[in-house]
């Protein structure tokens, strides 16, 4: 188990690596110098710019600069606003979207599970079909389009929510409704093959043999099986409910890390791109090795391959 | 109870006869297209493909207009006989830039999916089939580039290289091979240790005529499977994207950019939010519903 | 002595995308109190869907008992609901799976499997299920009961996982205990010591067994009787004795004759039965077996076989048997142990037309 984590954590310090280093030499190749692209500074105060944020020292030295402000969880300045850093931006921005992307973490999981259990027990009746035509328009309808038409019916012309901004739990669901909607339509899929799979299994034969109930089996015997290979996805899920957020937030104008990396997309602010990015990357490794590692407690099979063989 | 003695004579076996009599035998891709067409799901999912598909070649040419020419007298009309589906805010024919939109989707979705086909089945197929330490090397190098997350990946390679068709395509495949070369490694490692491909090793065949005979063709429906689902979720990235202002550059129309476009104009001139969103949903349902139908199909096994 | 099951005219048949496949078409066979029957078959004859049914285990749909009565105890449990069939399931009559990899549920601990069946029919608080447990666990032959209890099933080699389903099945001591191919999947050591636990604990319960399998040379060590099916039906069914020195089903032959024998001389080749067995979505008219026996005939094509009876215990469904068919040889293995027995009659006689 530690040579397993150790492992892990060497591919994803490699992989932190790569990103924090291609961000940063896609940076400098990045068409147009980020001062000019709007007016043109006299050249003395470019100077002082460019020394005030390290540019005009050699490129190793820059990146050197950068490695280590990394590691000391030091984002650096941001282009466009002179009085923020990278790292105000995310202390601000991360809270809100944390809470968002758990009040949907939270619903695509509930709900995902619930209609892929429902529909995996009722298979192939309508139950089964009517949650997986549910699951499949889920993931045919991206985020954004799926938000803007929440805002719109059910805040705009039925009233029944706030249109936007982030005050009370009623302005949160919306927002939250429209990010869980297609990472629950693939929870429910995986559910519902893998408990399939997990009710033709022969010990799900064994039990219904020893008399137990349908009611036992489900609960006992499958669903905590059928849940391991969901418990695998909880990392690209993060994933997709950060990612999603960046213009969720943006419609529902919610002051989050999102809208602010969506912000700084369209005005071009560099350091805020390259700072954001890491920070989501480190975000993202973290939660995905963090899942794995849950994972081998869950399931008592892996517990043991790690450490010594089983038989 | 009276049998004729005749019928007691000793007649012996005729398996040649009951083994020829039993079910003909079908071919694997007729077998494959017989399962699939019973799922209704997916047969409707593909008639509705195969519409998108001819709309997309005949759409632009059917009402006269052009997608790029702007008319500032006749904007944001909603649809009539004039316009079928409208005007933008530049006056221009919704009808037209949502076929021409339809083009730019679907090939990017095509060409991402050829990409990741390609490069993935060059580099899992070496892998799995040399096998040692260039498998061992050439999979940890895809291990890492794997998690690089792919959507930030993708901003970043956006912004950098700028807005176009080909810097989205290139990004969208700079890490998407890595799935499709997982799995065909993978079948290259099943299948290759199995007997029929060691006999016709050792009647000496050689290694081209191994891939191009045995592996590739077993390969194929996972591969399939993939490649039906990798272009709606390439058509799902244009669509983020282009809603971060990270598009294509105008006046080229693709679905996602005039979904964008329509988004802030949405309380007054619906339509030109949602001709577009439509059809994003309709074409990413169609393909999904005929991947999984596929699958199903290609693999009985799983289909219960 | 007391008649514990009674299996009659049973059909059972499943609806896939070919059709509907009559998987068992007409069986009855009756188990008495203590006794071991062996059902013996190529796979698909439907060994495993007869045992199933007399526990309601196969899936239905797409599976339907569409004929025939099964009296446990002299009550019929087809007709019972699945709430009905639980209290009888683990309690009454239990079952031993085929492959002891795959039936025991990976993500649970042994003896919390084994306490499952306790505290349903026993109603024991859990420190007692836990106690007998450890109890059943060391009946079976487990070594270090307390600490195995703890254990999951992957620290188990596959003989002491099959030990273990063993003591589940036997757990609420039922009176009977269908063990589907339990040996098939293990080494030839190891199913020795299963098949000689299973006897014992017999010996010791008293219960009856059921003794499903494609393996004749299991047959003989654990059986009393022996009912051989073909594509859905018992074709011959006798004593032990009977079946391996006086059989009369050419099919019977064939399985004697493709099973290695160490009194076979070197020069005797084993036999095989030619072909596959046939399609039951559309069986074959007349004798199913009739396509791939050398001693086939003619009416075997038109006419399904009656069942003969050749002693008190001993039937078999072959026109062979008619007093107008020919006399045959049956093949040289074969014919190499046949010896007289006492108890058949003069002739064999017809008990049930075909139809």
């Amino acid at each position: 188990m530690v040579k397993y984590i150790g492992k892990r954590l060497l591919y994803m310090l490699i992989s932190l690596w790569l990103i924090v280093t291609a961000t940063f030499f896609f940076m400098r190749i990045a068409p147009g110098n980020p001062f000019t692209s709007e007016k043109k500074l006299p050249p003395e105060i470019e100077a002082n710019l460019n020394a005030h944020f390290g540019l005009d020292q050699p490129w190793y030295a820059q990146y050197w600069d950068y490695l280590v402000r990394i590691l000391n969880w030091d984002f650096g300045p941001s282009f466009k606003y002179k009085s923020q850093t990278v790292n105000d931006i995310i202390n601000e921005g991360f809270p809100v979207s944390a809470m968002l992307g758990a009040e949907a973490l939270l619903l695509a999981v509930a709900f995902g599970v619930l209609l892929g259990i429902i529909a995996a027990l009722k298979h192939n009746r309508w139950p089964d079909y009517t949650a997986m035509i549910i699951a499949v328009l889920g993931i045919s309808v991206p985020s954004f389009i799926m938000a803007t038409f929440l805002q719109y019916f059910l805040a705009i012309k039925m009233g029944l929510f706030p249109v936007a901004r982030w005050e009370t739990f009623m302005h949160t669901i919306l927002p939250a409704l429209a990010l869980a909607a297609t990472p629950m339509a693939f929870i429910a899929r995986l559910t519902r093959s893998s408990m399939l799979e997990v009710l033709s299994n022969d010990y799900i034969k064994t039990a219904k043999a020893k008399g137990l109930s349908q009611g036992v089996i489900t609960v006992k015997h499958a669903i905590r099986n059928a849940l391991l290979p969901v418990v695998t996805y909880m990392g690209p899920l993060t994933a997709g409910i950060l990612t999603g957020s960046f213009v969720i937030e943006n419609i529902f104008g919610i002051p989050g890390l999102g809208a602010h990396f969506v912000t700084s997309i369209n005005n071009r602010d560099y350091t805020v791109i390259m700072g954001v990015t890491v920070f989501y990357s480190i975000l993202l490794l973290v939660s995905i090795l963090l899942v794995d590692i849950a994972y081998g407690f869950i399931d008592p099979r892996i517990k043991l391959a790690g450490g010594k063989k089983g038989e | 109870m009276q049998i004729s003695k005749d019928k007691f004579q000793l007649v012996g076996s005729k398996y040649e006869d009951a083994e020829k009599i039993s079910k003909p035998s079908l071919s694997f891709w007729k077998d494959v297209f017989i399962r699939f067409r019973k799922n209704k799901l997916a047969l409707f999912g593909l008639v509705l493909l195969i519409l998108l598909i001819i709309m997309a070649i005949i759409g632009p040419h059917l009402t006269g207009y052009d997608y790029r020419t702007n008319d500032l007298t006749n904007k944001n009309q909603p649809p009539s006989s004039e316009h079928w589906f409208g005007t933008d805010d530049l006056g221009r024919d919704v009808f037209t830039r949502t076929w021409e939109g339809a083009r730019i989707s679907i090939f990017i979705g095509v060409a991402a999916a050829l990409i990741d086909l390609f490069i993935g089945v060059l580099w899992g197929g070496i892998a799995g089939y040399k096998g040692g330490r260039t498998d061992e090397m050439m999979m940890r190098f895809a291990d890492v580039l794997y998690g690089v997350p792919y959507l930030l990946l993708v901003i970043l390679l956006m912004v950098v290289l700028g807005q176009g068709l080909g810097t989205m395509i290139l990004a969208m495949t700079i890490t998407g091979w890595i799935n499709m070369s997982r799995i065909v490694r993978g079948q290259v490692l099943s299948l290759k240790n199995q007997e029929y491909v060691l006999a016709s090793k050792t009647l000496g065949a050689n290694t081209s005529r191994i891939m191009a005979k045995h592996l590739i063709p077993n390969a194929m429906a996972p591969i399939l499977v993939t490649m039906t689902l990798t272009i709606p979720s390439a058509i799902f990235t244009e669509a983020f994207l282009s809603y971060l202002g990270l598009g294509l550059n105008p006046p080229l129309a693709s679905w996602g950019s005039m979904a964008s476009d329509g988004l802030p104009a949405l309380r007054y001139y619906p339509w030109r939010l949602f001709f577009p969103a439509t059809f994003i949903c309709l074409t990413i349902f169609a393909f999904n519903v005929v991947g999984d139908g596929l699958r199903d199909a290609l693999d009985p096994r799983l289909r219960k | 002595m007391e008649k514990i099951l009674e299996v009659k005219d049973l059909e059972v048949s499943f609806q896939t995308y070919g059709g509907s496949v009559k998987a068992v078409r007409g069986v009855s066979f009756d188990l008495h109190k203590g006794e071991t029957l062996a059902i013996v078959g190529e796979s698909g004859s439907g060994k495993s869907v007869t045992s199933q049914t007399i526990m309601k285990l196969i899936p239905m749909p797409p599976g339907k008992i569409t004929g025939g009565q099964i009296l446990f105890n002299g009550e019929d449990i087809v007709p019972k609901t699945d709430k009905q069939m639980q209290k009888i399931r683990g309690k009454e009559i239990s079952m031993i799976f085929q492959d002891p990899m795959t039936s025991l549920n990976p993500t649970m601990k042994v003896g919390y499997q084994i306490m499952e069946v306790l505290i349903k029919h026993q109603n024991m608080s859990k420190q007692a299920a836990k106690a007998r447990a450890i109890e059943l666990l060391s009946l079976v032959g487990i070594p270090m009961p307390e600490r195995r209890v703890n254990q999951y099933p992957h620290e188990f080699s596959g003989g002491m996982r099959q030990r273990v389903m063993i003591a589940i099945a036997l757990a609420a001591n039922p009176k009977l205990l269908i063990a589907d191919e339990p040996t098939t999947a293990l080494d030839v050591t190891i199913q020795a010591q299963i098949l000689d636990l299973m006897k014992d604990l017999q010996s010791k319960m008293d219960t009856s067994i059921i003794f499903i399998t494609h393996d004749l040379g299991v047959v003989a060590n654990v059986a009393d009787r022996v009912a051989v099916m073909y594509a859905g039906q018992i074709v011959e069914m006798g004593t032990v004795d009977e079946i391996f020195y006086d059989p009369r089903h050419p099919y019977t032959w064939g399985l004697l004759a493709s099973m290695p024998s160490l009194d076979n001389d070197d020069k005797a080749e084993l036999a095989a039965i030619p072909g596959t067995p046939p399609d039951l979505t559309n069986p074959p008219k007349g004798d199913a077996f009739a396509a791939r026996n050398n001693y086939a005939l003619a009416i075997d094509f038109e006419e399904e076989p009656p069942m003969y009876q050749i002693s008190e215990t001993h039937f078999a469904k072959t026109w062979l048997l008619h007093p107008d068919a020919p006399k045959v040889e049956p093949p040289d293995a074969v014919k190499k142990r046949m010896r007289q027995l006492s108890s058949a009659f003069k002739q064999p006689v017809l008990v049930k037309e075909g139809n």
